[in-house]
């Protein structure tokens, strides 16, 4: 067993406690334990960044500071957004000592910037693709995914600096390697309306029906993510958008973790999958 | 003890403001070996000039010192007038008192003083001023043309018809280049094939014009009026004597299915083949990276069938020499790759375009392709995908020009032009199809190029929206691209058949290599560099190396063929003489102290150095030492400074004469 | 800087806005526009944006509905041809606007719901989702009286509960104080 620092989010913490679930479970039996970071905090999300831009490099250097505190080297952030704003933090605070000084002080430990911040593929990635590939027990050859990366996985690629941020080919990699098919499709760096989702919702439904639909075309029978937003739009608001367009998706929206969970022979309680929302039919 | 003039310009009001002119005359005369010293509104007039000789011839000077201008402005002059008077042209010196005091100081009492220091400064130089004569250097009068395009072949025809032979030396199988594929050309629509292939056909059975085709320039060795020049022939496998050119060869070939690059993989050739009908020469070459007989010893049909024996499976390249006076380049451009694959890390691809990725995401050349009669659908327009007609296509400019995030800032010139006249012929072919242009600005400078761009909006119907196109993707056949119209402020979605991308410019593969041979310079992106962007346009700064077309810049096909001929006219001035005459300013080695530690020669940009023997009058070896052959010496000075021995020194910048300025201001 | 007298209405002085933005690199190529996944909804598109700031219009800008609609994506900052950071303009003119209190009436939801967060994390260091949907709600309808969006997403409610997605708990930090400081100092700055 080896372990890593684990920055939850707010997310993996509350509604999209199944992706927690999921995450935990699929690399414990990869031989990957997850220690949360002490006393973390919220990385601000986009109303930090949206309305005072100090605070949205405060939160998150916080938490990179209690990280390092903990004496972590490298931390998983699973939700894209907490990674990508982690990682910007870190390269203002790096590329500026001044800053560094300040935001020490702010937030009231001592910060040297040092922690990495890790996605869940590059989880997956470092404990090995070959690795995964070896120990699947049920090759999921009924899969035909769409791999969605989203907005904040691949970008901005000179903060994220992971995959290419136009023709991403890592999730593919993954899922390919648990004997599942991987479809083409055009829409897997689109926006699916990320936080939108309460105060404007019909800007979410409209994008992720595009995503959505665009996946079925392309002969995908599930679509495959890393970030809880995404998953919210796509699986919880599901039946809102087939009912907002008169469509019929049942398109089962999965994390990453869900389906090497799954080819390792987990179960879907284990895996949280029993929580979405949409069912694999 | 030296005789020295010194004769003060005003330049009218522009030193005389700023400098006390008859103060500065006045001090100057005080000074040590100054026999005379006197002041003149414009040194430079007839007036002037006649001062300066008149002073020389009485006062019995030896030494003159100009304190005017720079002598970027007038040093020639002034030596013109001390020659005149019989004095070596070479023992005269400028002072700079415009330019480096007049023009850039206010305190006049300040700058005067300047004036006298910078006089003094000059005194003392030219009391260590030796006098040179001019170098003569044999002419050898041919010339060697890289580069078979068409700025390739005007240079080749032009100096050919001047009466001077040429060596026109084209790497892949036949002349033309670019301008071959090409379908009609702005703005007058004329087709491509029909003004070149006359060209091309002259060029070939031209007296004077030698053609290596299917060549590359190996090594350069000289210097100019005396280059040696090595031409690596590559094998062809067929022997262009005995080949009459008559095809049974490549009709017989079963290998169809070779993307042909003349084509730009949007047609086929066999595996023995000629890039297009209308190749010169009409000989084929045999790929050997495709060829049966040549990969496994199999086939060999090609062989049975030809009647003349020209084929020659046993061909080995061959090297050749040539001896030739002077080197035009003509190596022309390629197109930026717009896929994500790049050779090198400065630029990066276009991942959000799909090419490569979907078959109708083609480059503007590929284009020219599918539109030209000879093209591989003999014009019919057909797109990549399933051979139909597009009822909609979409052409962006700017795919990679412009474009800082991709590693190319610069504007690629030729496409708004090249773009409009695609939207046109496009209308031109498909009456009822829809043609939208994505643009930044349209730059369309130059005689009849705006009228022919607004023909294509306002008579052809082209639908021109400002913005550039952020993503294309592949929908139910069709290619949704999402663009923008800044001027109406709206994101514009058009689903589309076939889109065209306007590729950058840059300069064809492996011309940095080439430069290095002749000691060109080039630039970051390896467009070579002219030796003056104004004035010497089309010569380098590697004296009898000129350049024309875009290897320079990207440039359209006028103005490739008026610079082709621009340099044809400077090779042209060049062979006028059998000699030519260099400037003796270069740099000299004292072979008694040179160590022979060759430092020198390593550290010369421009190879001027070669090692040497000292030998007595009898002949016998005395030591060895470093040479300086003064035809290719620039005069950069590099070898005095590397030089740890002190045995280099440049003649007119010996560091006697520089010592001498530095301690005049002591 | 435009005269104030040509375009009829104040200008901002440039400082409103971070040099470090680059306004001055962006030739108005429209890329960001043409990429943006909600510019078709937008009122002034992200070039447009990038442009009345760069003319130091900055008040009209913040003004602008589409400030909201940013989806944050940062599709226009990684496409841009010139590194024109344009996500990061977008959240500097919401900021500004955040700070003035002038965000376009038609996007008060939208700032309500990020204030609302911002507040949320603020009390309790991690988001408190319930809390923030009943903060959000209240302050929505207080805002508009809208009765349907009031009760809007309750059926979700009891769907999400039913799969153990609704926590009643609040997941609280355990040193509220020095968050506490950290929002004080930073708010204050502003």
């Amino acid at each position: 067993m080896t372990e890593i620092g684990y920055y939850p989010g707010c997310a993996l913490h509350g509604s999209s406690n199944d992706y927690e679930t999921s995450a935990r479970a699929c690399l414990a039996a990869l031989g990957v334990q997850l220690r949360e970071v002490t006393d973390w905090v919220c990385c601000g999300a986009t109303a930090a960044h949206a309305l005072n831009h100090k605070l949205s490099v405060a939160l998150p250097a916080r938490n990179l500071a209690l990280a390092e505190h903990d004496g972590f080297r490298e931390i998983l952030a699973p939700c894209p957004m907490c990674s990508m704003e982690l990682l910007k933090a870190r390269q203002e605070i790096l590329a500026d000592e001044a800053l560094r000084a300040e935001m020490s002080s702010l937030v009231e430990l001592e910060l040297r910037g040092g922690v990495n911040v890790l996605n869940l593929v590059q989880a997956l990635q470092s404990a090995g693709i070959d690795r995964i590939k070896a120990a699947v027990k049920k090759p999921l050859d009924g899969i035909r995914a769409a791999c969605y990366y989203g907005c904040l996985l691949t970008r901005p690629p000179g903060v994220v600096r992971f995959d290419d941020p136009e023709q991403p080919r890592s999730m593919e990699a993954i899922v390919g390697a648990l004997g599942a098919k991987t479809v083409d499709w055009n829409y897997r760096t689109e926006c699916c309306g990320a936080g939108l989702t309460m105060a404007n919702e019909e800007t979410v439904l409209e994008l992720s029906h595009r995503i959505l639909t665009n996946a079925a075309a392309h002969g995908a029978n599930c679509v495959v993510t890393v970030c809880p937003m995404c998953h919210v739009n796509l699986d919880m608001k599901q039946a809102d958008i087939e009912r907002r367009f008169n469509a019929k998706h049942k398109m089962a929206i999965y994390y990453l973790s869900d389906l090497v969970g799954l080819a390792l022979g987990l179960s879907e309680k284990e895996l949280g999958i029993d929580r979405h929302f949409v069912a694999r039919t | 003890m030296a005789r020295v003039g010194v004769f003060t310009c005003w330049c009218g009001e522009n030193i005389a403001r700023t400098v006390d002119v008859e103060r500065v005359t006045e001090d100057v005369s005080r000074l040590p070996g100054v026999r005379c010293s006197v002041h003149y509104k414009y040194m430079c007039s007839d007036p002037g000039q006649a001062l300066v000789r008149e002073r020389i011839a009485a006062d019995r000077l030896d030494r003159v010192v100009v304190a005017s201008c720079s002598p970027h402005m007038h040093l020639k002059t002034f030596r013109r007038a001390v020659a005149s008077a019989g004095l070596n042209p070479f023992l005269l010196e400028m002072a700079n008192v415009r330019e480096h005091c007049s023009w850039v100081h206010h305190n006049k009492e300040q700058a005067t003083r300047k004036a006298v220091d910078l006089i003094r400064m000059s005194v003392e130089r030219v009391k260590h001023n030796r006098p040179l004569d001019p170098i003569r250097v044999p002419v050898t009068r041919r010339a060697l043309v890289i580069g078979g395009g068409v700025a390739g072949i005007q240079a080749a025809l032009d100096i050919a018809d001047a009466g001077y032979e040429v060596a026109l030396v084209e790497r892949e199988p036949s002349i033309g280049g670019k301008m071959a594929g090409l379908s009609e050309t702005f703005p007058t629509l004329d087709c491509s094939q029909c003004i070149l292939t006359p060209r091309m056909v002259e060029a070939g059975q031209h007296p004077r014009i030698k053609l290596y085709t299917y060549s590359e320039v190996e090594e350069v060795t000289g210097y100019v009026g005396n280059f040696e020049v090595t031409i690596r022939q590559k094998a062809r496998y067929v022997d262009v004597e005995k080949c009459s050119g008559c095809g049974d060869c490549w009709n017989v070939c079963p290998l169809k299915k070779n993307p042909s690059e003349f084509d730009f993989g949007m047609g086929f050739r066999r595996s023995i083949y000629i890039p297009f009908p209308q190749a010169v020469p009409a000989r084929p070459v045999i790929d050997k990276k495709t060829c049966a007989k040549l990969i496994r010893n199999g086939c060999g049909l090609c062989e049975k069938k030809c009647t003349r024996g020209a084929i020659n499976f046993k061909d080995e390249d061959r090297l050749v020499k040539e001896e030739v006076g002077v080197v035009v380049v003509a190596t022309g451009y390629r197109l930026y790759s717009i896929g994500k694959q790049q050779e090198n890390g400065k630029l990066s691809g276009y991942g959000e375009y799909g090419y490569g990725q979907y078959k109708d995401v083609i480059d503007s050349l590929q284009f020219e392709r599918l539109v030209s009669a000879s093209g591989p659908t003999s014009g019919a327009l057909k797109r990549p995908s399933d051979g139909k007609e597009p009822k909609t296509v979409v052409f962006i400019s700017c795919v990679g020009s412009r474009d800082n995030a991709k590693g190319i800032p610069y504007c690629s010139k030729i496409c708004c032009m090249y773009t409009a006249k695609h939207a046109m012929l496009y209308r031109h072919k498909v009456h009822d199809g829809e043609a939208h242009v994505f643009y930044m600005d349209i730059r369309a400078g130059g005689k009849g190029y705006e009228e022919f761009v607004r023909r294509a909006i306002e008579q052809d119907g082209a639908h021109y929206h400002r913005g550039r196109v952020s993503k294309i993707t592949e929908e139910n056949g069709k290619l949704v691209v999402r663009g923008a119209d800044t001027l109406a402020g709206v994101p514009l979605t058009i689903e589309a058949d076939l889109v065209v991308l306007a590729a950058a410019m840059r300069p064809a593969a492996g011309v940095e290599t080439l430069a290095q041979k002749l000691n060109v310079g080039y630039d970051e992106f390896g467009w070579l560099l002219e030796s003056h962007p104004k004035l010497r346009p089309v010569e380098t700064n590697a004296a009898g190396v000129f350049i024309c077309g875009a290897c320079h810049a990207p440039k359209d096909i006028p103005e490739s063929v008026a610079q082709a001929s621009a340099a044809a006219g400077k090779v042209a001035v060049l062979f006028a003489n059998e000699e030519l005459s260099r400037d003796p300013e270069v740099a000299r080695i004292n072979e008694q102290t040179c160590a022979a530690c060759y430092a020198c020669r390593r550290a010369c940009p421009y190879h001027a150095i070669e090692a040497a023997e000292v030998r007595s009058p009898k002949g016998a070896f005395v030591k060895n030492t470093a040479r300086v052959n003064p035809g290719l010496c620039m005069g950069c000075g590099t070898c005095v400074a590397v030089c740890p021995s002190k045995s280099a020194d440049l003649d007119g910048f010996s560091e006697q004469q520089v010592y001498a300025m530095v301690e005049a201001l002591a | 800087m435009i005269d104030a007298a040509t375009s009829g209405e104040a200008t901002a002085v440039p400082a409103d806005l971070p040099a470090f933005l680059d306004l001055e690199n962006c030739y108005q190529c429209g890329k960001c526009t043409a990429g943006c996944p909600v510019a078709e909804r937008m009122d002034v598109v992200p070039n447009q944006l990038v442009r009345l700031a760069q003319l130091g219009l900055v008040e009209r800008a913040r003004r602008a509905e589409s400030i909201w609609q940013c989806v944050s994506c940062q599709t226009c900052s990684t496409r841009c041809p010139k590194s024109v950071d344009c996500a990061a303009v977008i959240d500097a003119l919401r900021q500004l606007s955040f700070e003035k209190g002038d965000a376009a009436g038609s996007q008060r939801r939208t700032v309500l719901f990020q204030e609302a967060f911002l507040r949320n994390i603020r009390r309790n260091g991690r988001l408190n989702e319930l809390e923030l949907v009943g903060v959000f709600k209240t302050k929505a309808f207080l805002d508009d009286l809208s009765i349907p969006f009031l009760f809007k997403d309750a059926m979700l409610a009891p769907r999400m509960r039913a799969k153990g997605k609704l926590h009643f708990k609040p997941d609280r930090v355990k040193d509220g104080g020095v968050l506490e400081r950290m929002f004080d100092r930073c708010l204050r700055q502003a």
